[in-house]
């Protein structure tokens, strides 16, 4: 109340969601100290792809200096020794070499991109699974599935198969008939459906709780030991990083879905929706512009936690030596490189697992923040 | 109460049905096949790839291969591949070894994260409860094998003890005494690592729900009525605290088979984790699907035991 009334004494604007959320944030020390280093993260792997790629980089991690081998951090390079382009660019090994004597800087700073894609890439794949799966089991979930839908589903799978055999047209054929079929169907058939006794009205029988088609999914996809599932169609896959985020992501939506049910269950009750249906809205304009940004909160959170542990997934496959092909560095196969040394050549194990221990723990710091943050009790409790 | 049982074993055994088939499906659609797995070896003249197709039925359609497996999974028949072995006996070894692992790393878990996450939530705010905190963080965030390295150089220099596989090598005929303690510490180091993330993500959470009850009315009671703190922590407090708990031991369940692969390659632990792993790289089918299938076996019935377990704390929930 005094507040409000201060406001009103001084003028001040009241605070918008974000700005209060920045305040809180600049309370919570340790928050605060995840988003800098996540920060500070983000610009070095974007500096690293930048300068570790292309045909003449300017860090170059694959250059090979067998004069060099093991050489600890911070030593000097023999000049005499070394053609002039094999120097390292910082005239001093900052991070040692290894045993074939690349750089370790130089090929830390490559892994770091394949670090920040991987977490970005594999949890965006998730939340967008997890978006539109959650939503559709919240929003839907009390109408039941049609026979024809589920043949629509199933033949919806066929057009990806189709067009990466190599037939693209057919494909996209297929995938727009069948969108095309979802969205007018019920209403060519209209006669139909109204008269349950014809046998024409098969193929739109009602059949089961889309809610409990998508909740059973869910139940299934958890039933896979998750690590292991990773490492079995990796390991069948052909090696690409790709490949890798893709799978991360495909098997680690669950959690998201979840969430966004819940929030959905409870938002479709409330008054603005009734409204947005009176209006007209369309319901996929409800869900997404509508309720959506009323159920990210959790979703955010899980997200920030979520790319810590695709980075440790990833880090943990190329330790066991999936993943991206060798020459190619990543912070999890300089760590396994260098275990062989662990006694003789420490760094090569310490500065990997180190910097991967940093930034997942900035994201997991961050991502507890954030859900003290975005928590409306806990904003009324401080 | 029946209904609810038999309601849930039925769904559980299509949950099981669909898991099988998803499995099945993405371990035959995958690119390359077993027979590909070592074309320079010269042993492998196609004569000899035709008899292994025909032998485990690779010729057949996949649907076909689909119900000869999960048959001879059920009549115990299935075969590795890769050593010919039955593959149920291969598994049973292999889980008495990860067995051993699991106890310990469970004991040490459930055990210690009691009295931090109890003792953090009573002192929030407060030096323990802060550095315990960062230090769960810390855990959690931390590769578990850039840890098992950490662990696996202080123990070798400190105590000179090589912590690699079960037994130390060459210690066969020393003593009992010895002997024992030699297998305590190879199991204890791999149990640590097992248990620190369940520590972290454990006390957490005991920490979370102990501050969740502490705000209930009862609690302000018992406190009004001039009750001694220890009386009303551990009396009030905790029994209400414990409640969701009881519905986590069905969750450590899945634990049991799925072992943890980088721990136990790391330390050569001949236990299921890396029976998994090695199953996976030599492409050997039956062994990977027979352990999914047991894996999700195990998934299904701890969340059938914990839905149990919920009705007989919690008198409250009717099924």
């Amino acid at each position: 109340m005094t507040a409000t009334l201060n406001n009103l004494e001084t003028e001040h604007p009241p605070r918008t969601p974000f700005q209060e959320s920045w305040r809180l944030l600049r309370k919570n020390k340790l928050a605060l100290c995840g988003l800098a280093i996540f920060l500070l993260f983000a610009v070095t792997a974007l500096m690293g792809f930048f300068l570790t790629s292309g045909p003449n980089p300017i860090f170059n991690p694959a250059t090979i200096r067998l004069e060099e081998k093991l050489r600890q951090p911070l030593s000097l390079p023999k000049v005499d020794e070394l053609h002039e382009e094999d120097l390292p660019r910082l005239g001093i090994y900052l991070f040692g070499t290894d045993d074939l004597g690349r750089d370790v800087f130089a090929r830390m700073l490559q892994g770091a991109w394949v670090s920040l894609t991987v977490g970005f890439v594999a949890v965006g794949i998730a939340i967008i699974i997890g978006v539109f799966l959650g939503g559709v089991a919240g929003y839907f979930g009390h109408k039941r599935v049609r026979v024809d839908q589920i043949g629509a589903i199933v033949l919806l799978f066929l057009g990806p198969v189709l067009i990466s055999t190599g037939h693209q047209f057919y494909g996209i054929l297929l995938i727009a008939a069948i969108l095309g079929h979802l969205k007018f169907a019920k209403r060519i058939y209209r006669p139909l459906i109204s008269n349950p006794s014809n046998w024409l009205s098969l193929p739109f029988k009602e059949t089961i709780l889309v809610d409990t088609v998508v909740m059973r999914f869910v139940d299934i996809m958890l039933c896979f030991p998750s690590f292991f599932l990773i490492l079995t169609v990796v390991a069948l896959l052909p090696a690409s990083i790709y490949n890798i985020m893709i799978i991360i992501g495909l098997t680690s939506w669950m959690g998201a879905t979840r969430f966004v049910r819940a929030e959905f269950l409870s938002l479709r009750e409330l008054d603005f929706v009734t409204a947005a249906k009176a209006l007209g809205i369309s319901d996929w304009r409800i869900i997404f512009r509508h309720m959506l940004p009323n159920a990210i909160a959790p979703v955010l959170v899980s997200a920030t936690i979520g790319i810590a542990s695709a980075i440790l997934t990833e880090a943990g496959l190329s330790f066991l030596g999936f993943g991206v092909p060798p020459p190619h560095a990543t912070w999890g196969n300089i760590l396994s490189n260098g275990k062989r040394f662990i006694f003789d050549a420490p760094w090569l194990t310490f500065i990997p697992g180190f910097f991967i221990l940093i930034v997942v723990l900035s994201f997991n710091l961050f991502g507890e923040g954030l859900r003290d943050i975005l928590n409306p009790k806990l904003r009324e409790r401080h | 109460m029946l209904a609810f049982i038999g309601r849930s074993f039925i769904q559980k055994i299509v949950t099981l049905f669909f898991v099988s088939v998803i499995s099945f499906l993405i371990i035959h659609l995958a690119p390359g096949e077993p027979s590909q797995i070592d074309p320079m070896n010269p042993k492998f003249t196609p004569e000899m790839v035709e008899r292994f197709r025909a032998a485990f039925h690779l010729d057949e359609p996949l649907y076909v291969q689909y119900l000869y497996f999960y048959k001879d999974l059920f009549t115990g028949k299935t075969f590795s591949w890769k050593d010919n072995r039955p593959v149920l006996g291969k598994i049973w070894e292999r889980f008495l070894n990860s067995l051993s692992l699991f106890i310990v790393g469970t004991i040490l878990t459930w055990t210690l994260s009691f009295p931090i996450g109890i003792r953090s939530a009573i002192n929030r705010g407060h030096a323990f409860d802060r550095s315990t905190t960062f230090l769960a963080y810390l855990l959690i965030s931390i590769p578990g094998f850039f840890f098992a390295y950490l662990l696996i150089i202080s123990v070798v220099s400190y105590f000179h003890v090589p912590v690699i596989g079960m037994v130390t090598f060459g210690l066969e005929g020393s003593s009992a005494i010895r002997s024992v303690m030699d297998r305590v510490w190879h199991l204890f180091i791999p149990s640590v690592l097992g248990a620190t993330g369940g520590v972290a993500v454990l006390s957490r959470y005991v920490r979370s729900q102990m501050l969740e009850v502490e705000g209930q009315d009862y609690v302000r009671t018992a406190k009004a009525k001039g009750l001694p703190n220890d009386q009303v922590y551990y009396k009030h407090a905790l029994r209400n605290a414990l409640l969701p708990f009881v519905t986590m031991f069905g969750m450590i369940l899945p634990g049991l088979i799925g072992g943890s692969v980088i721990i136990e390659s790391i330390f050569a632990w001949p236990g299921m984790g890396r029976m998994a792993y090695e199953a996976i790289l030599a492409r050997d089918y039956p062994v990977i699907l027979t352990v999914n299938f047991f894996s999700a076996v195990l998934v299904l019935a701890g969340t059938f035991i914990s839905d149990l377990l919920y009705t007989v704390v919690d008198p409250r929930i009717k099924l």
